[in-house]
């Protein structure tokens, strides 16, 4: 466990109970400052459940969860000023531009409109989006509308950013570019969250990785450190040793 | 929450619906031209009725100014609906700005575009030769009554946004209740000329308060005992939809 000074993230004993259902049962983890974090489980594990407590989209029926030395049941506005999110579903109107987008975002992260506007460009500048700045998103192809969603999510330079399944849909050449961008993105510091049915790339982009199954954290470590404790040669094969079902992409 | 941030806030979310309404130019056009068609079929269609003036294009322009507004806040929810379909909303909900900004956007949106369909509502019935008793300071006393009714129903229209689960429920609900509710009031037909059992429930119908009140404006001029009832009638009205709303907002977004 990481000292509380150094963890972006600290769950302990979070339960999430939807009327007899237990999403999520007695979940401890915690995400070190500046680490790629994976959270890895089969559909209906328990993934975006824990990610929205942590967004502070649900209230936990029981235990503990600070995001940026916040708590997200006692403190939810410091915690969204503090966050960044790409949800699986849309996150863009596809009405507006490229631009009308990021400074509509700045805006609702109370950003000044012209500090919204300087933001924006950087952004999209850096997301290689600044030639599209113009162009309305509903005709931007799926990659090109992730790394909108993306850039969307950075505008207020967040400490935390949760990715849920941001590469879904996405051909071999779009995933490849946006994992790259994550990768940037984590170079200058910020904390990244996410969940991916892809354990390949969870294996070589996420610096620890939690297997999440029926509500439960199974295990919690490197990539490398599941491999050799579960004597797999792939995550494939530690996520098969662990939940006993392969994870499908 | 600060000042400057909710103001930030309703910046930008005003911005979003005049930016997605541009996006959409038939349905701009559609929206100002709607009430141009309230008024020359219906001032058409019933001009040989015997009404209160003699004159039924100027009795029924107050109906073609509430009818407007009411008809396009009755759908304007919906497209809050649309946010929580695609997960729009769920992202905004994700940012540190107020929940009841979403909503107050909207009718801040609403509020500004059936004050200009009002009005152009106004202007044409001018040009078609209606004249307004209580002068220029009675037109802004109608678009604010026709304010003060569409705020209502656009709170029942949120509260409909956020207690159906698509929008393929959201249309035949306001289609079932728009044309019984118009024609339940006095936006076309006047009291005296309705069944006893029509005349109950439009007595009933805030429509038929907004109307009467804009009415007295245009045909009759200033009347203050009237208007002040009218306005307590519907700020009473307003109080009940908002309070619907919220306890529909917030089983919505839980």
């Amino acid at each position: 466990m990481t000292s509380s000074a150094d963890a972006a993230v600290e769950v302990i004993g979070l339960r999430k109970d939807f009327g007899a259902t237990r999403a999520l049962d007695e979940a401890t983890f915690d995400v070190t400052r500046g680490e790629i974090f994976g959270l890895l489980g089969p559909n209906g594990a328990g993934k975006t459940t824990t990610m929205r407590i942590l967004l502070t989209l649900l209230k936990p029926t029981a235990g503990t969860a600070r995001v940026a030395g916040h708590d997200v049941t006692s403190a939810p506005v410091p915690v969204r000023e503090q966050v960044g999110w790409v949800p699986q579903e849309r996150a863009v109107d596809p009405l507006l531009t490229v631009m009308e987008n990021m400074t509509f975002m700045g805006g609702m992260y109370h950003l000044a409109p012209a500090a919204a506007r300087r933001r924006a460009a950087q952004l999209l500048e850096v997301a290689g989006l600044a030639g599209h700045s113009a162009e309305v998103a509903r005709e931007l192809s799926g990659g090109t509308r992730r790394k909108l969603e993306l850039a969307m999510s950075l505008v207020n330079v967040p400490a935390v950013l949760f990715l849920d399944e941001p590469t879904v849909g996405l051909d071999i050449g779009a995933r490849r570019d946006l994992w790259a961008y994550v990768r940037q993105i984590s170079r200058e510091g910020t904390t990244i969250v996410l969940t991916t049915h892809y354990l390949d790339e969870a294996d070589s982009l996420c610096d620890r990785v939690a297997i999440i199954d029926r509500g439960r954290i199974q295990a919690t470590g490197t990539p490398g450190e599941l491999k050799t404790s579960y004597q797999a040669s792939t995550l494939d094969d530690a996520f098969l040793a662990v939940t006993g079902q392969e994870l499908a992409a | 929450m600060t000042a400057t941030n909710l103001w930030r806030e309703h910046r930008v979310l005003f911005g979003r619906w005049l930016a997605r309404l541009r996006r959409e130019p038939l349905a701009m056009l559609a929206l100002l031209a709607q009430p141009m068609v309230w008024l020359v079929l219906f001032g058409h269609l019933f001009t040989k009725m015997t009404v209160p003036g003699g004159d039924y294009l100027r009795f029924m322009t107050a109906g073609a100014v509430v009818m407007t507004t009411f008809n396009a806040c009755l759908t304007g929810g919906v497209e809050l609906l649309f946010d929580r379909e695609s997960g729009f909303l769920v992202r905004m909900l994700a940012a540190p700005a107020s929940r009841v900004s979403l909503v107050t956007s909207r009718f801040a949106y609403l509020t500004a575009l059936t004050g200009a369909q009002g009005l152009i509502v106004l202007v044409a019935a001018w040009i078609m030769g209606v004249r307004y008793a209580s002068g220029i300071g009675g037109i802004a006393v109608c678009l604010a009554i026709g304010a003060l009714f569409g705020a209502g129903i656009t709170a029942l229209s949120v509260a409909l946004a956020f207690s159906l689960r698509s929008h393929s429920q959201f249309f035949p609900i306001t289609g079932f209740a728009s044309l019984p509710l118009t024609f339940a009031s006095t936006a076309l037909v006047p009291l005296a000329l309705m069944p006893g059992w029509m005349r109950a429930i439009a007595r009933l119908n805030p429509m038929t308060y907004a109307v009467d009140a804009l009415r007295e404006m245009i045909m009759t001029g200033w009347q203050a005992e009237p208007l002040a009832g009218t306005v307590g009638a519907l700020l009473a009205f307003d109080v009940c939809c908002v309070a619907a709303a919220t306890l529909a907002i917030r089983r919505g977004i839980r």
